[in-house]
């Protein structure tokens, strides 16, 4: 074995350990909840608690719910920032960024304060506090969980927008008829589909392990009932990890199964 | 913002035109007085080097920049404002640009079910395309599974499928490798001769624009320079800049000997220019095309003698330099078996007829 290819080995198995270690220690500790003997008994209580189905469903929801409203906020705006105004792009990713600088519990604060109030104009109120209701909170779970997926969002489009043409693309479009909706939906999205399975699976993820929007705002979510349940229980919080993280990875193989094959707009020659 | 010019009795308006087109981007102007009227079934050609305003103007004419000045017209319509999916203009790029995401077949259908036609029209549409480019069988394939020359026919072909008025191709032979490059030429040719369809073809390649076209607009620095006919642009320029840009030119900076008589001396030597020189004082430039030289002595023709400097052989021409005092001149031979290449450092003899050349300005 040459010394270089050895070396990428050692690093490969350091990283695959460093990965693979906590998660086998963390399955081998769920297994032991029956004294001197492996057993699933962590995981039938973990499925056995109604709480468990009703706050992952609720988790996926959500998630599902902010994967759309991402997608719809994200795409046209990067798909704009590159066709029309490339130079703010800097802009834009400065913006996505925040998320990473500004903390979790300092947007739901935020939140709390500013829709705990109705929306007035003079006296006049136009809308009610959006707290009052469950909708309304849902509403602003969902829009705090944008903005906590926006960076992994953002970036995800940005790439495969960068792999694409995307100005010649539009203009091919454009002189065959098409107009804007046309274009992004026939055109843009296809062709980031990849993308867009990527930013969706990250935005998935982040979703439905999230602790402090949905704990500040008391809703019913999938992160505070673990988080919970690993205040009183030892080997339930452990067996849900380990779901959680094959219920992710079930995710990957579907977008790699999904991603594979027919688009591959780097290639434009040689195939005769 | 200019309009369309009015027409006086008996006139007929051009099929597309453009008037007085101007296009600035900051302070800088890309394209400038730009006139033009193509007549309907007319290949034009745009010739220029980079950044000489031909790929503006025909995205002007597609509507994907906005003239800052002018108007532009399709068969008496004012299109000028207009958005490029309201045109009804077909574009082929240089980049190809297919949808990768959709089979040979999608792309060419796409216009077709934007404009919503009936699932029976846009099929049979489309396997009249493939004909039309020969690529019956190619329709479920991607893009990524064709090559360059495949993807420019199938683009050729989605462009000409929702039949527009006006097809726009921008330098789309640039981006294949030379042998494809000219039977596209030809294919392309035939195609618009065959649909009879209006076309502007932007390119920054001579041979391509002279063997293409039935008339070539020769720009400059955001310009017309010269518009006509591949003949008339390559054997009467009007400026230097069509002479030089245009062929390989012999530009011989020589004294005046007798005006009137067309009279030169260039080197020591002289020679009759193919006409009298007017406004001339002291030395005027004598143009002369490579071709237009010959090896040896011919009787009643100028004659120059000088040195071999190099010899080229390019396949069907040998081209060679000669010195001549300072200067070296460009002499193409056209090829045989049994010619007789001269050596380097050779004294020569070079012939011309007095009508081969000429004093810019005086034409």
């Amino acid at each position: 074995m040459k010394r270089g290819t050895f070396g990428a080995w050692f690093w490969v198995v350091l990283g695959g350990l460093y990965f693979l270690l906590p998660l086998l220690g963390t399955l081998d500790f769920s297994l032991r909840m029956r004294r001197g003997v492996l057993s699933f008994d962590a995981y039938e209580k973990a499925f056995a608690d109604p709480q468990f189905g009703q706050t992952f469903l609720f988790s996926n929801q959500m998630a599902l719910l902010t994967i759309i409203v991402s997608l719809l906020l994200v795409v046209p705006t990067a798909y704009w920032v590159h066709l029309r105004v490339p130079r703010l792009r800097s802009v834009v990713e400065f913006i996505t960024l925040l998320p990473f600088v500004i903390p979790a519990i300092v947007l739901v604060f935020g939140m709390i304060k500013i829709y705990s109030r109705p929306l007035a104009f003079g006296s006049l109120e136009l809308v009610r506090p959006l707290t009052n209701s469950v909708w309304g909170t849902n509403l602003l779970l969902v829009a705090g969980y944008v903005v906590l997926s926006l960076p992994y969002m953002y970036r995800a489009v940005d790439t495969g927008l960068r792999a694409i043409d995307v100005r010649t693309l539009t203009e091919a479009a454009q002189s065959l008829g098409a107009g804007w909706p046309t274009i992004l939906w026939k055109i843009i999205f296809p062709n980031l589909r990849t993308a867009l399975l990527s930013g969706a699976l990250l935005t998935f993820a982040i979703v439905v392990g999230e602790l402090t929007l949905a704990n500040f705002l008391d809703r019913p979510a999938f992160g505070p009932y673990l988080w919970l349940l690993g205040q009183h229980r030892a080997y339930q919080p452990a067996a849900l990890s380990i779901i959680s993280f094959g219920l992710t990875w079930v995710a990957m193989g579907v977008i790699q199964f999904l991603s594979r094959g027919r688009i591959k707009p780097g290639q434009v020659a040689g195939a005769h | 913002m200019a309009s369309l010019p009015e027409l006086k009795s008996g006139e007929t308006m051009a099929f597309l035109h453009l008037t007085n087109l101007r296009k600035t981007f900051a302070t800088s102007a890309a394209v400038e007085d730009f006139n033009l009227e193509v007549e309907k079934g007319e290949f034009v050609s745009f010739l220029g080097p980079s950044g000489c305003g031909k790929t503006t103007t025909l995205r002007m004419i597609g509507g994907f920049e906005m003239p800052t000045n002018g108007a532009i017209g399709i068969n008496g319509k004012d299109v000028t404002s207009k958005a490029p999916n309201q045109r009804g203009v077909g574009m082929v790029f240089q980049a190809y640009a297919l949808f990768p995401n959709m089979t040979v077949a999608g792309n060419i259908g796409f216009g077709l079910k934007v404009a919503k036609r009936p699932a029976e029209e846009i099929r049979e549409r489309v396997q009249e395309m493939l004909a039309l480019i020969q690529m019956h069988d190619l329709g479920p394939r991607y893009p990524y599974q064709l090559s360059g020359g495949q993807q420019q026919r199938v683009a050729l072909a989605r462009a000409l499928a929702i039949r527009p008025q006006v097809l726009l191709l921008d330098e789309p032979l640039s981006a294949l490798d030379a042998k494809i490059r000219v039977e596209l030429r030809f294919e392309i040719r035939r195609i618009q001769r065959q649909l009879g369809i209006t076309t502007i073809y932007v390119t920054h390649d001579q041979e391509e624009a002279l063997s293409l076209s039935d008339r070539v607009v020769v720009m400059n620095s955001g310009r017309i320079e010269q518009i006509g006919t591949p003949f008339e642009i390559y054997n009467y320029p009007k400026t230097s800049f069509v002479a030089s840009f245009v062929g390989t030119l012999n530009q011989l900076r020589c004294s005046v000997v007798d005006a009137a008589a067309g009279k030169v001396s260039f080197d020591g030597q002289p020679f009759a220019a193919s006409g009298p020189i007017r406004g001339a004082d002291g030395s005027v430039i004598v143009m002369l095309r490579p071709e237009e030289l010959h090896i040896g002595a011919l009787e009643g023709q100028n004659q120059l003698r000088g040195t071999v400097e190099t010899v080229a052989f390019l396949g069907a021409i040998v081209r060679m330099q000669v010195k001549l005092g300072e200067a070296l001149v460009t002499l193409d031979a056209l090829n045989e078996r049994r010619l007789d290449l001269p050596k380097i450092g050779q004294a020569l003899t070079l012939s011309f007829p007095p009508h081969a050349c000429w004093v810019m300005g005086d034409r």
